[in-house]
């Protein structure tokens, strides 16, 4: 994602993570626009925590994050198909152990 | 007594509240106008809590007070009937001369500059102000100013930093935040007029000290203005009236959009 600077209409895009409460991670909830950190903050607090949603809040400038490439999908994690091993499937689980 | 100085207080956020919502759909990026009606809320909700507060006491008053406490025509009708008074009918019935507002809080939106400076005084202003309301001797006055300042200590860090940003920014920023700053000083001043309410109310333990508040305001403001580079006007004149009820014209227009509906069709609901 590149950023075009000579735009000096636009601000910058940010993506918004929101922890929902102490002790849950932060999970990506969208994204906004602002002209530095420090406002991408209360944007997001004003955007996105209206309704209680959040305790804690992180912002990243969009062009900061490196994505996957769609058109890569088969050899990135088609491969993971058939390794069903990988997941605790054949376990017993004794009755006394909930939240598994 | 104490009356009109729950009204002054009601006022100020009920118009506060109207003038920032005038930013709704207006607001030059979405972030920004979702801010804006953000505070414009939260103004509302505590002009809500206040004009329920003063409906109560109003009710409370014997029948010759309640005959002398407003001049609005719509008001008197309702109270020569006998009928109590809610929160809506002092918000959407009283007239502009009823209102106890600051003059500074019906200034004109005009541009984001003006819309800044004015919050920024105001909020500076609220900061403080609840901050000492806190302490008072009426309870619900107390827990209304202690909701109140969370709500402000965020309003005036928004306002405190946009004046940075639009003053220590472009030639052209800089300028316009400038010309805001100048030209709504003048009402700041009423700010920190003591009425006979305001000491009244003080004496009894139940309103601010406003002269107090007002050597913590310029401090305050000063800080930000320094940072900002924004030069503090030095002007000593300072306009008043809108406590007793002498308003700018600004006022009218605004109580004219904002009642029209409740006086073109008394009561509805929607």
């Amino acid at each position: 994602m590149s950023q075009d600077i000579n735009n000096k209409n636009e601000w910058p895009l940010w993506e918004v993570f929101i922890r929902s409460k102490a002790g849950l991670d932060h999970k990506h909830a969208g994204s906004l626009h602002a002209a530095d950190a420090d406002m991408a903050l209360e944007n997001a607090r004003d955007v996105y925590t209206r309704r209680m949603e959040g305790v804690s809040i992180w912002v990243v400038e969009s062009r900061h994050i490196r994505a996957s490439d769609p058109g890569q999908s088969e050899s990135l994690y088609e491969p993971a198909n058939d390794k069903i091993y990988r997941h605790p499937t054949f376990y017993n689980l004794p009755d006394e152990v909930k939240y598994m | 007594m104490k009356l009109d100085y729950i009204l002054h207080l009601a006022d100020d956020a009920l118009i506060m509240g109207h003038r920032l919502g005038e930013w709704c759909g207006h607001g030059p990026i979405l972030e920004q106008d979702i801010a804006l009606t953000n505070t414009s809320l939260d103004h509302l909700g505590r002009a809500r809590s206040l004009f329920q507060y003063a409906a109560e006491q109003f009710n409370s008053l014997t029948p010759e007070l309640k005959s002398v406490q407003f001049s609005s025509v719509a008001l008197q009708a309702l109270v020569s009937e006998g009928k109590p008074l809610d929160e809506d009918d002092l918000a959407f019935l009283r007239d502009g001369w009823d209102f106890r507002n600051h003059l500074l809080v019906e200034q004109p939106n005009n541009d984001w500059a003006y819309t800044v400076a004015r919050s920024f005084y105001y909020d500076a202003f609220n900061y403080l102000f609840f901050t000492e309301l806190m302490n008072s001797t009426d309870t619900t006055l107390a827990s209304i100013a202690e909701k109140s300042l969370k709500e402000v200590t965020y309003h005036l860090r928004w306002s405190s930093e946009w004046v940075v940003r639009l003053g220590d920014g472009t030639d052209e920023s800089h300028e316009r935040m400038q010309q805001a700053i100048n030209e709504l000083w003048m009402y700041t001043g009423e700010l920190f007029d003591m009425t006979e309410t305001d000491k009244a109310m003080q004496a009894e333990g139940i309103g601010a000290d406003l002269s107090k508040i007002k050597s913590l305001w310029i401090d305050r403001v000063a800080q930000v203005m320094e940072e900002a580079t924004i030069t503090i006007p030095q002007g000593k004149w300072m306009q008043k009236g809108g406590k007793s009820g002498r308003h700018t014209e600004h006022l009218g227009y605004i109580l004219a959009e904002m009642q029209f509906m409740q006086r073109a069709y008394p009561g509805m609901e929607w």
